[in-house]
């Protein structure tokens, strides 16, 4: 079988993979946001928290509940590196850096997971899995929970109440992310993963060189890594590692894991708005770009253009062997495209275009699937702004699913927007204007691209990096922390504003002149919104850095 | 007493972490730890680690160099590929080096100097070439094993006749690997010197090398890892008749041991086929020992 063959077989098995579990699972997904039954240890949870679980929350309160939980967790998370040094299990590692700690733990508690640390010589083991990989579930938990949220904006009305934060943060991590988790860790462990307690494993090499061979609770963190769309490595190297991703069929399994979540939610947006189709055309909307998105990368991938490529005969700098070209492609695609940041290649060392992709893949707000719960509450903003452009078109007041697309509307709509980009640009051009950028590792084109790849990555809460750039100082740690945390903070206050003035209307019956949001005209216009308005912002940008070195 | 709303959010919050700490972040990854000392499951969770004869010699996950003290290869094992790690599972590491990394910084001290990406892929090209007897040249390489790229000097900048052609990755006492470059002679570089920033255009020169190198893409590139356990099947050929001949053993029977240590595509299309080389390795020194 040839190699493009087999590339292009491996991207339809997950298509069709993803297509036969999305609906069952997305019932599932929804079943457990909006059951009224708890199940006894979900009782003993509110208990202990000192919750009850039947008050319902307005927007403000959510939004508060979201911000002290997450505002606890970074507290929490930073003390944790900071004492690791006390602790069990701490492999004999110093305490983690202020600056480092400060950016791991909101990069953690973001959903972002940016690794300035190479994490088999910074973190223990405990701080690995009893810190980090707990902010693995919750973060992802709050996303979905802020998504859930938005959605009961759209499906209520005359109302309030938004649903109760503590109540959908514990039955998302326990009745999604946890069982899949379990079932991920163990299939991952058949395949090779390590899941131990142990401090590592001197052994001599066959020609007498030494070696020490890693432990840790791998395999636990690397399942919830991929499902929570988090990334953040065990390993400095992350899915790339034997030990993270030890097969192709590992591999497989990672990159469905990471798409499993965000293509079931349209799912539950359906169910919950009581119309499944316009939950299966939010998916058509993401599917088209995701499509068009992983064809692009592996074209450019494989096509191999740049003089480096050409000299060696394939862009294999940063690749493995058993993942090769395109399946490297295929995740690299997935993460990006989502708000993983896990890499099983690296990605500056891609073809100019093919590291272009990954790039666009952030640039384009995360929203195709994007990540656990981001990924549908930014296209719902997305989706508000198209009919409100349509709107515009024939002069009528927009509206989306009976509900009034106003100026309240449309301001928190387009700050939402607006956020990321204001956080990319200004802070690559405040890098440059402090010299800062001088950390990067490549020269020219390509440096530009590590530092707009940097800021792009922290405030999209992606993850992933052009790797060459030393991102260890203040100045970076500081910096690309900031991003992390007011590119994820303050969209998610701006969707549940949104969603407190969405709940509060009462429902306008569709007339002649309402436009139908589940047709493929609608779905055309999504498409053509998102990508208009990435262009129009990103690409003076991308002119500079990638499209310079590439053409 | 009441306490006032946000401080009772943030106790909860607080409680909340923590419950959710000891649920997720101790009874999950330890529960998956006990999974992990199943019988069939244990030798995978710690390691996949290889004993030969009483002695731990590596994982089979985990690729290693097989190089003697002084970082040759050793004749006699088939090689990995290269490692920006050096295979060290303590500081596993990417090059990171981008497409167009095509000139190398020369000081005058080797201590500081650092090769580009192409360079180090033509370096390795020409070493593997020199090792297993085939031909090391590729596309964009001088013969002597560095990027074959120009600095090209005009009069205006980018435009006008040419002043000036520098061969950049090569010093005294090399030859330029073009010795004019459209009539005007090549000067070899000298250390200390930034021809971009004195406005040389950067000028990879292809060279007339074959298309498709003898040596394989994957034996002068670094994987991401730098751990990388596998070699591809094109790389293990070229190394037949090396290893065969050091061994004395017939080149068929070492072509046979290869294939037995070759994975194809899981379900025959899941990544790509690869070597195992320490499982291969070690099979060598059962089958075929060095006496």
């Amino acid at each position: 079988m040839s190699t493009t063959t087999a590339g292009v077989l491996f991207v339809l098995s997950l298509v069709v993979a993803l297509v036969g579990v999305h609906r069952p699972f997305g019932d599932h997904m929804f079943r457990a946001v909006s059951g009224a039954r708890q199940s006894r240890v979900e009782r003993g949870v509110y208990r202990l928290v000192g919750v009850n679980p039947a008050a319902e929350q307005s927007w403000g309160v959510y939004t508060r509940s979201v911000l002290a939980f997450s505002a606890v967790s970074i507290l929490f998370l930073y003390a944790f590196q900071r004492l690791q040094n006390h602790l069990w299990l701490s492999l004999g590692l110093d305490p983690v850096v202020p600056h480092g700690a400060w950016n791991t733990a909101v990069s953690f508690v973001t959903n972002t997971n940016w690794q300035w640390y190479s994490g088999e010589s910074t973190m223990g083991h405990l701080v690995q899995m009893a810190g980090l990989a707990v902010q693995n579930f919750v973060s992802a938990a709050v996303g979905i929970a802020v998504a859930v949220a938005l959605v009961r904006g759209f499906a209520r009305s005359r109302t309030g109440e938004l649903g109760n934060f503590w109540v959908d943060l514990t039955r998302i991590t326990l009745r999604i992310l946890l069982p899949i988790a379990v079932l991920g860790a163990i299939a991952l462990m058949i395949g090779g993963a390590v899941q131990n307690l142990s401090g590592g494993a001197d052994v001599t090499t066959l020609t007498g060189g030494s070696q020490t061979i890693t432990g840790g609770p791998v395999a636990s963190q690397e399942a919830i890594k991929e499902l929570g769309t988090n990334g953040g490595g065990f390993y400095n190297v992350n899915s790339a590692h034997p030990f993270e991703n030890p097969t192709t069929w590992t591999n497989w399994i990672e990159i469905f894991l990471i798409l499993l979540i965000p293509f079931s939610l349209p799912r539950v947006f359906g169910r919950m708005v009581g119309q499944n189709r316009q939950g299966y055309a939010i998916a058509a909307v993401m599917a088209i770009l995701a499509l068009a998105s992983i064809t692009l990368t592996n074209v450019f991938e494989l096509t191999g253009h740049g003089t480096v490529p050409q000299a060696v005969g394939a862009a294999l700098e940063g690749k493995e062997v058993r993942f090769d070209v395109s399946n490297s492609a295929t995740f690299a695609a997935a993460t990006t495209l989502t708000s993983t940041g896990a890499v099983n290649s690296f990605h500056d060392s891609y073809t100019a275009l093919g590291g272009m992709m990954t790039l666009g893949n952030m640039m384009l707000g995360e929203v195709a699937p994007g990540g656990v719960g981001s990924g549908l509450y930014g296209l719902l903003i997305l989706a508000v702004i198209t009919v409100f452009v349509a709107g515009l078109m024939v002069g009528r007041t927009p509206e989306y699913l009976g509900k009034k697309i106003g100026s309240r509307e449309i301001k928190f709509a387009s700050m939402y927007f607006l956020i990321t980009p204001a956080l990319v640009l200004t802070g690559t051009a405040a890098a440059f204007a402090t010299g800062n950028n001088s950390t990067a590792l490549n020269v020219g084109p390509h440096g530009l691209s590590e530092v707009l790849y940097a800021f792009t990555s922290a405030s999209n809460n992606n993850g992933s990096a052009f790797a060459g750039i030393t991102v260890n100082t203040p100045w970076w740690n500081t910096a690309l922390g900031l991003c992390m945390l007011l590119g994820r903070f303050l969209p998610i206050i701006f969707a549940l504003a949104l969603a407190g003035s969405l709940a509060r209307q009462q429902p306008t019956p569709a007339s002649e002149g309402t436009l139908p949001t589940h047709r493929p005209l609608f779905v055309g216009m999504v498409v053509g919104v998102t990508v208009i308005l990435v262009a129009l912002t990103f690409l003076p940008a991308l002119a500079l850095g990638p499209l310079a070195e590439g053409l | 007493m009441r306490l006032p709303s946000w401080l009772s959010q943030h106790l909860a919050a607080l409680r909340a972490v923590l419950v959710l700490t000891v649920l997720l972040g101790l009874a999950y990854p330890l529960a998956l730890v006990a999974v992990g000392r199943l019988p069939g499951l244990d030798g995978r969770a710690d390691g996949s680690l290889v004993t030969v004869g009483g002695r731990t010699v590596g994982s089979s996950l985990i690729g290693q160099s097989f190089t003697d003290a002084a970082g040759d290869p050793v004749p006699r094992y088939f090689q990995s590929r290269p490692s920006a790690a050096g295979y060290d599972p303590t500081a596993t590491a990417a090059s990171n080096l981008g497409p167009e990394s095509v000139v190398d910084t020369i000081t005058s001290d080797e201590e500081t100097s650092t090769q580009s990406l192409l360079t180090q892929v033509c370096a390795r090209s020409r070493a593997v070439g020199e090792l297993d007897g085939v031909d090391g040249r590729r596309p964009y390489c001088t013969p002597d094993g560095v990027g074959a790229v120009l600095a090209v000097f005009r009069a205006d900048g980018l435009t006008g006749r040419i002043t000036r052609v520098v061969s950049v990755n090569q010093v005294a006492p090399a030859t330029p690997f073009v010795s004019t470059w459209q009539g005007v002679p090549v000067e070899l570089a000298r250390p200390n010197q930034d021809y971009v920033a004195e406005g040389g255009v950067i000028t990879p020169v292809r060279g007339d090398a074959p298309q498709r190198p003898a040596v394989p893409a994957d034996a002068v590139t670094a994987s991401g890892s730098g751990l990388d356990p596998h070699i591809s099947p094109a790389y293990a050929e070229i190394q037949v008749a090396r290893v065969a001949r050091e061994r004395g053993a017939e080149p068929a029977a070492i072509r046979r041991l290869v294939a037995e240590h070759t994975t194809g595509r899981a379900l025959g299309f899941l990544g790509a086929p690869g070597v195992n080389v320490l499982d291969l390795n070690l099979a060598l020194d059962e089958r075929f020992p060095v006496r």
